[in-house]
């Protein structure tokens, strides 16, 4: 068989973006759900599924929006199908942030992933693909499937929550007032 | 939106925030890290299966 040599160099393309936007896929996926694994799970679906839809795909258009959507999509649908995994989230992120904490940066990582799995779900995303990804709000509402209007009050407010939680000065009057 | 009162608010154009640069690292920690085997076996896995 030499199905691989007459592969046609659109595919051998393909596949080559692909690889490409992989680190990328990953780290969203990481951000999005807190855990090493999961995300590398969901990696994977995505990659199959990008490869089986491959002939949807228009070349030269964005391979890392395309997947980015395509990712997203299939973590959504895997917490439907799993409720209790968004639970288990928690856990499993903090024992990670033990191992990542990077001592010499003033903000360390541990603090700022604790902070980024607080923030609500749709936040979370949005700030990942316009903070960290660096796409466009027009192109993150794409991928998030939402108006822009959306997406800019999305990271507006995940903005506005990161900072109360990590940049804000301690919160003396949550304090308790036991003067006697 | 009404004003923001209060610690914490950050107001657009006056410089990011101390925790942006620690979201871009975060993300960038995980960019930069070698990619395991698995998903170089499954692009080729992928690459080299008929299935259409």
């Amino acid at each position: 068989m030499t199905e691989r040599l007459s592969r046609p160099p659109a595919e051998a393309a393909f596949r080559d973006e692909l690889l490409g936007v992989l680190p990328h896929l990953r780290a969203f996926a990481r951000g999005l759900s807190g855990r090493p694994d999961f995300a590398d799970d969901l990696v994977q679906e995505a990659l199959i599924k990008a490869w089986t839809a491959r002939e949807r795909y228009a070349a030269g258009t964005n391979m890392r929006a395309w997947t980015f959507a395509i990712l997203r999509n299939h973590y959504l649908s895997e917490l439907r199908k799993n409720r209790r995994m968004t639970e288990l989230d928690e856990g499993a992120a903090e024992r990670l942030l033990v191992m990542e904490a990077d001592q010499e940066s003033p903000l360390h990582l541990g603090d700022m992933e604790a902070a980024l799995q607080k923030l609500a779900p749709e936040r979370r995303e949005a700030v990942l693909l316009v903070g960290a990804s660096g796409f466009s709000y027009e192109e993150a509402a794409d991928i998030a499937g939402c108006p822009i209007g959306t997406m800019k009050s999305r990271v507006a407010r995940a903005r506005g929550d990161l900072t109360r939680m990590l940049d804000a000065e301690p919160d003396l009057s949550a304090l308790p007032m036991t003067r006697d | 939106m009404p004003p923001q009162a209060g610690t914490g608010a950050v107001r657009p154009g006056e410089g990011e925030p101390g925790w942006a640069s620690g979201l871009r690292k975060l993300y960038n920690s995980v960019v930069d890290e070698p990619l395991p085997d698995s998903f170089k076996d499954l692009l080729k896995k992928l690459d080299g299966s008929d299935d259409d």
